[in-house]
């Protein structure tokens, strides 16, 4: 097999794991840096929780390898490896207190009890959670919950933390709150993380670089602007944002016939009620109140364009003019160019 | 309009309240009727029809059960035979349990089913088939005879609630655990055990009881050699007055009492029953 990696962080090489007859991930390669963080997005069943359980130790693959700082763990159970994981219903000891459940990992590792008490208050401190220490799992709130699986995740200093859908279990609102306030004391404690997740918007606003996973493999791993700017394929356009299809060519700042797919984000049609240059007249079909912009259906002969307007909305039947800033090309899935 | 309603919902149900009552007094003499009468009738002197109370009060009938040595044998052998008999269901049952509520094989379910066709038969039939097969082994008046009868009775109950309970302890929180750096060992002792703990104790209660209740086949396979509480019984109601009676009737009821108010402690009121949200 190919050297073992120099660097620090996480290598996984060429993995693949075939579960009930199904191949689940098909020869994935991902480097992720120190201190990076990292996303798995993916619908479900794309295999990125898979690819978790194989970092963490739950599963072993069937081909390829994994690298944990230059050392190889790819055989290694569990409690042998260097990670921490939060899983997605925290699975928290429902017999043990909050401090328990945090100490857990330091008494395993026959630490003395006070640096275990040390380390445990420190943790709890770190997320808020002091004085609930001696509660139990049952007695407090998921999102509360959810700092305490995460506390007993830190605690343990992993090189590497995972997290399994940590959110997918809050309410919208605190969910934006916990995945700041994990951003936050990821980038303080600068550990290397991988978190595992089907929400787009979570993965965008929290992650280093995003790897969007379709079918086993990685389609696309970037920076969430490179993604959102410049989708490789189809598949990561259509997954990330919103995306007006079209089926021909583009020239010009126009939609030609041809055998291409356009691409166009809703905010890259600019609408406007005076004539501009490369602009087309179009009728406002539909407008949808979104809260702070609306989203505006406009239409010109057989082609129709989503287009997202936050001020001087027009009114349905009106006739306007709109403008192509930017659209992607792909050929076969890949992206070809961007115009 | 409405208010009539109200008034009209308000004796209803204060009639249902009361039909209530009545049901629950009714119950209680039916339940509690009995139990009074023994626990009465250990400290009279005589109460017969048709006196409305007893003739006087005593310690009488206590002092001569615990002179009596047959009796005192009686107790000692329940005393021993019991917990033994618990201990190795659950050295013999409790791993059959973790396999049954844990792995997955072939025939498990079969495995499960086929531990209650020893309940399913009239269970006199089945100890009369038993004896021969004792007379043959030399295990007749045996303590080791009592022993493996009373262990049937318990087996149902030893595999079928702790399977249940180590069925019912999450996946991941053992994952959780692993992942926390506890070797597998460590996993089941302190996640996986503890957690299945409240059916383990549930099922000792039931199996202590089963066994120091048994009574037909411990008669059979014991007598006229070995007499435990409950066949002793059989000789007290014929060669005894009443009282005597009572009075072993409550010392047989006595460690049942104790077992059930210390698991109530332990697995409704106690920590162990928030990690199965029964509260």
């Amino acid at each position: 097999m190919s050297q073992a990696p120099k660097e620090d962080g996480l290598t996984l090489d060429g993995l693949t794991k075939v579960l009930g007859g199904r191949v689940i991930i098909d020869n994935l390669n991902l480097v992720v840096k120190k201190g990076e963080m990292v996303s798995l997005l993916g619908p479900s069943g794309c295999g990125k929780t898979t690819t978790l359980r194989m970092i963490a130790g739950f599963l072993i693959p069937d081909k390829g390898d994994i690298y944990l700082d230059g050392k190889d763990v790819t055989t290694l159970g569990p409690e042998k490896r260097p990670s921490a994981m939060v899983f997605q219903n925290y699975a928290l000891w429902p017999h043990m207190t909050v401090f328990n459940n945090v100490a857990y990992p330091l008494k395993v590792r026959k630490l003395a009890k006070p640096e275990i008490e040390r380390r445990v208050h420190e943790a709890l401190s770190l997320v808020n959670l002091m004085h609930h220490k001696d509660s139990r799992p049952g007695q407090i709130s998921g999102g509360e919950q959810q700092r305490v699986a995460l506390a007993r995740a830190l605690v343990q200093e992993p090189d590497i933390l995972l997290l399994d859908e940590p959110l997918s279990n809050l309410d919208a609102k605190l969910r934006v709150k916990v995945r700041e306030d994990i951003r936050d004391l990821q980038r303080r404690l600068g550990i290397t993380t991988v978190i595992v997740t089907h929400d787009q918007d979570e993965a965008l606003s929290i992650s280093d670089r995003i790897a969007v996973m379709n079918s086993g493999r990685i389609e696309q791993f970037s920076t969430p602007q490179e993604l959102y700017d410049r989708p490789e394929t189809e598949y990561v356009a259509n997954f990330i944002g919103s995306l007006n299809h079209i089926q021909g060519g583009y020239s010009q700042g126009q939609i030609v016939p041809g055998s291409e797919v356009v691409g166009i984000r809703p905010e890259d049609v600019i609408f406007s009620t005076t004539q501009e240059l490369g602009s087309y007249p179009t009728t406002v079909e539909l407008v949808v109140p979104r809260g702070h912009f609306c989203e505006v259906y406009l239409k010109r002969a057989d082609v129709e364009l989503r287009a997202f307007i936050s001020s001087n909305v027009p009114a349905a039947g009106s006739i306007g003019f709109a403008r192509i800033s930017k659209a992607l090309i792909y050929k076969d899935g890949k992206l070809v160019r961007v115009a | 309009m409405a208010r009539k309603e109200k008034v009209r919902v308000k004796t209803s149900s204060t009639a249902v309240r009361m039909s209530l009552v009545v049901f629950m007094l009714v119950m209680a003499f039916f339940i509690l009727g009995p139990l009074i009468w023994l626990g009465v009738h250990a400290f009279v002197t005589n109460w017969t029809y048709p006196n409305l109370t007893p003739d006087g009060w005593t310690w009488h009938w206590w002092t001569k059960v615990f002179a009596d040595s047959a009796l005192e044998e009686a107790i000692r052998n329940s005393l021993i035979i019991s917990p033994i008999v618990v201990l190795l269901s659950m050295i013999i049952c409790l791993p059959a349990a973790y396999a049954a509520g844990r792995m997955n094989y072939p025939g498990r379910k079969t495995f499960l089913i086929v531990m209650f066709a020893a309940n399913s038969f009239p269970k006199i039939g089945l100890f009369a088939s038993i004896a021969t097969l004792y007379y043959a082994l030399n295990l007749m008046g045996t303590v080791v005879g009592v022993i493996i009868i009373q262990l049937l009775g318990t087996i149902i109950f030893m595999t079928w609630i702790p399977a249940a309970a180590f069925a019912s302890v999450p996946r991941n929180l053992e994952e959780a655990a692993r992942d926390a750096g506890a070797s597998k060992f460590r996993v089941f002792r302190t996640i996986t055990l503890r957690m299945a703990m409240p059916g383990i104790l549930v099922a000792i209660v039931m199996s202590f009881l089963a066994s120091f209740d048994e009574a037909q086949g411990t008669y059979l396979v014991g007598a006229p050699t070995l007499f435990t509480m409950p066949t002793e019984m059989y000789s007290l109601v014929q060669n005894y007055p009443i009282q005597v009676a009572a009075v072993f009737s409550l010392l047989l009821a006595f460690p049942s009492v104790l077992l059930i108010g210390l698991a109530r402690k332990h697995i409704v009121g106690g920590q162990l029953a928030e990690g199965f949200q029964i509260k």
